[in-house]
């Protein structure tokens, strides 16, 4: 085995761009182990884990870009392995419109765009907040999707946005739908009226596809970043964007989404609600719902209630809990009777694998403290996933947290993190597997077929043992998506898949199956 | 210019870091503009501060 480096100083590549890169060199035969980056820290650290630092690691900056390569000399050169970087980097390029000039910094972009009025910043943390400073000063609102970036610098640059009626999404905010477009993780709706704002990124996609699901559309989808509730941040720009829809004469109903805030945030929220002359829908996932109604605003028992519920305000409807399935309840007796038919008296363990966090989280919070999950989002501290024994046990992974991402792109991007799990994780105890697919701009172009073949494979390997296992989806995604709903739900079906109209009934049907299981 | 305000307009968007997002609201025919954005000073902390400085002296 040989180990090298290449390195192009001053060429500067963003991070998925390079981390999609290096998952496709790795393929390569005779390749043991390649990661391409850039000279971060972080990459640095990564590069000397995996055993691929090499001297000259000493001489890279943030701007240097290095491929470090451990290879079989025998089947593969360095040089083979350059070329099929480079060609990788022009075909992740071709989409790109060479007829636009890229200025170098966002004064020289705004030269040449006068009128903008919105930057959406995905750089590295630790440069963001200069970034988002310089916008924030030049009048324009902000999608921050970067995350590390540190609460005391959120917390200034909210302040100053709110100083000025900007909007400043984020950080890590992962989803907005500003006038119709879709920004970062956005799925593909109608408009229409009902205005969200949401703390929570895949909990906010999936209620903007239920809302799209249901024949109503979207008037603006205000993305804060998973902090703002949060104490030190103190909600501003929940508040920021709540006014705003309340001000909007386009929205007629309010849905407000977040994990439960901090006390004291949750108050200046809910005295908002108290006086906003439009019904508003909220989402406090697994918060205390007498507080919400006390303030004349309407609770939900999951995401697609809320989308649910504001369909029904918009059709001066009822607003109703919706704790059941869109299928006749016949039907849904037939169908967990077939799929308990297929597994055998041992198998009665879940594996639950998520891309989507506020999916899992919600999944966690619906399955309740009725089953002892274990989980990297636990919902007591003895059920971290670390606790369990022997890999014995009822499992539900947010793959997209931090300790599953390093290095990597997030599932939702990729889904070779995913597909690993499904073949570490998925043995012959397991009786339910429950998934999300998630659809939209950002996401991978075929997830649904990324499941499907996954769960092809374990078919396969479990039938070695004379065994089935049951897989449950539900696909967070919509007609209009380009992954389109339809093609995804067929291509799970086709194998076998049951596939629900929600995360919700997803995780209700899950419920079911484990009630029903020997030993669950 | 306010949210309400900006809510009005047509968006046109400067994107700075993922080159995808970009290439996202080109297809959809939004006004977008990608900024071939790189570390200011190669990322060193150091010259950070020094240039932070020296523009905050502007």
């Amino acid at each position: 085995m040989l180990l090298q480096t290449t390195i192009k100083r001053n060429a500067y590549y963003d991070s998925v761009t390079l981390m999609l890169i290096s998952r496709d060199l790795q393929k390569l035969d005779g390749v043991d182990e390649v990661l391409v980056g850039m000279g971060t820290d972080l990459n640095l650290d990564l590069a000397r884990d995996l055993n691929l630092a090499t001297s000259d690691f000493d001489t890279l900056t943030s701007n240097d870009l290095f491929i470090a390569a451990r290879f079989d000399d025998t089947q593969i050169s360095m040089q083979a392995i350059e070329d099929s970087f480079n060609e990788l980097l022009n075909k992740s390029s071709q989409s790109d419109d060479y007829e636009d000039h890229q200025p170098p910094t966002l004064r020289s972009a705004l030269q040449q765009m006068p009128g903008a009025n919105l930057v959406v910043v995905s750089v590295p943390g630790q440069y963001a907040a200069a970034e988002v400073e310089d916008a924030l000063d030049s009048g324009l609102h902000v999608m921050l999707f970067s995350d590390n970036v540190p609460v005391e610098d959120e917390l200034r640059l909210k302040q100053k946005a709110v100083e000025k009626g900007l909007l400043m999404m984020g950080p890590d905010c992962g989803t907005a739908i500003i006038n119709g477009v879709p920004l970062c993780f956005g799925n593909a709706v109608r408009r229409g009226k009902i205005g969200v704002v949401g703390a929570s990124g895949t909990g906010t996609q999936e209620v903007t596809v239920q809302v799209h699901k249901l024949g109503e559309g979207l008037s603006q989808v205000i993305g804060t970043g998973g902090r703002d509730l949060k104490e030190q941040i103190g909600g501003l720009m929940m508040i920021q964007g709540f006014e705003a829809l309340i001000a909007d004469p386009e929205t007629e109903v309010i849905i407000l989404i977040s994990k439960p805030p901090a006390p004291s945030v949750a108050q200046k929220i809910y005295q908002i609600a108290k006086t906003s002359p439009k019904p508003v829908v909220i989402d406090f996932i697994g918060g205390d719902r007498d507080d919400i109604e006390a303030v004349g605003a309407i609770p939900c028992v999951s995401l697609e209630d809320a989308a649910q519920k504001a369909v029904a305000v918009i059709r001066k409807q009822p607003a109703v809990d919706f704790t059941g399935f869109t299928l006749p309840s016949d039907q849904i007796d037939r169908i967990v009777e077939e799929a308990l038919a297929k597994l055998k008296d041992d198998q009665n363990e879940l594996r639950a694998l998520f891309t989507g966090g506020t999916l899992a989280d919600e999944a966690m919070k619906l399955l309740g403290d009725r089953y002892e999950i274990y989980s990297n989002i636990p919902l007591s501290p003895e059920m971290a996933i670390e606790n369990l024994q022997d890999g014995r046990g009822h499992i539900c992974l947010d793959l997209g947290e931090d300790q599953f991402t390093r290095g990597r792109p997030h599932p939702m991007i990729d889904p070779q993190t995913r597909t690993d799990y499904f073949k570490s994780h998925v043995d012959e105890r397991t009786g339910v597997i429950l998934v999300d697919v998630v659809l939209g701009f950002g996401s991978y172009t075929d997830p649904a077929g990324a499941v499907a073949d996954s769960v092809h494979e374990i078919r396969q390997r479990l039938s070695t043992h004379g065994k089935d296992v049951v897989v449950i989806a539900s696909v967070c995604g919509t007609d209009l998506d380009n992954q389109d709903l339809y093609k995804s739900v067929a291509t799970l079906e086709a194998e076998g898949v049951i596939v629900m109209p929600s995360n919700a009934q997803a995780v209700r049907l899950t419920d079911l199956l484990l009630q029903g299981m020997k030993g669950a | 210019m306010s949210v309400n305000d900006l809510f009005k307009q047509d968006l046109k968007v400067i994107n700075m870091g993922l080159k995808s997002f970009h290439t996202d609201l080109k297809s959809q025919g939004v006004p977008a503009i990608h900024v071939n954005w790189k570390p200011k000073a190669g990322g060193k902390k150091k010259m950070l501060d020094l240039l932070s400085k020296i523009n905050k002296s502007n």
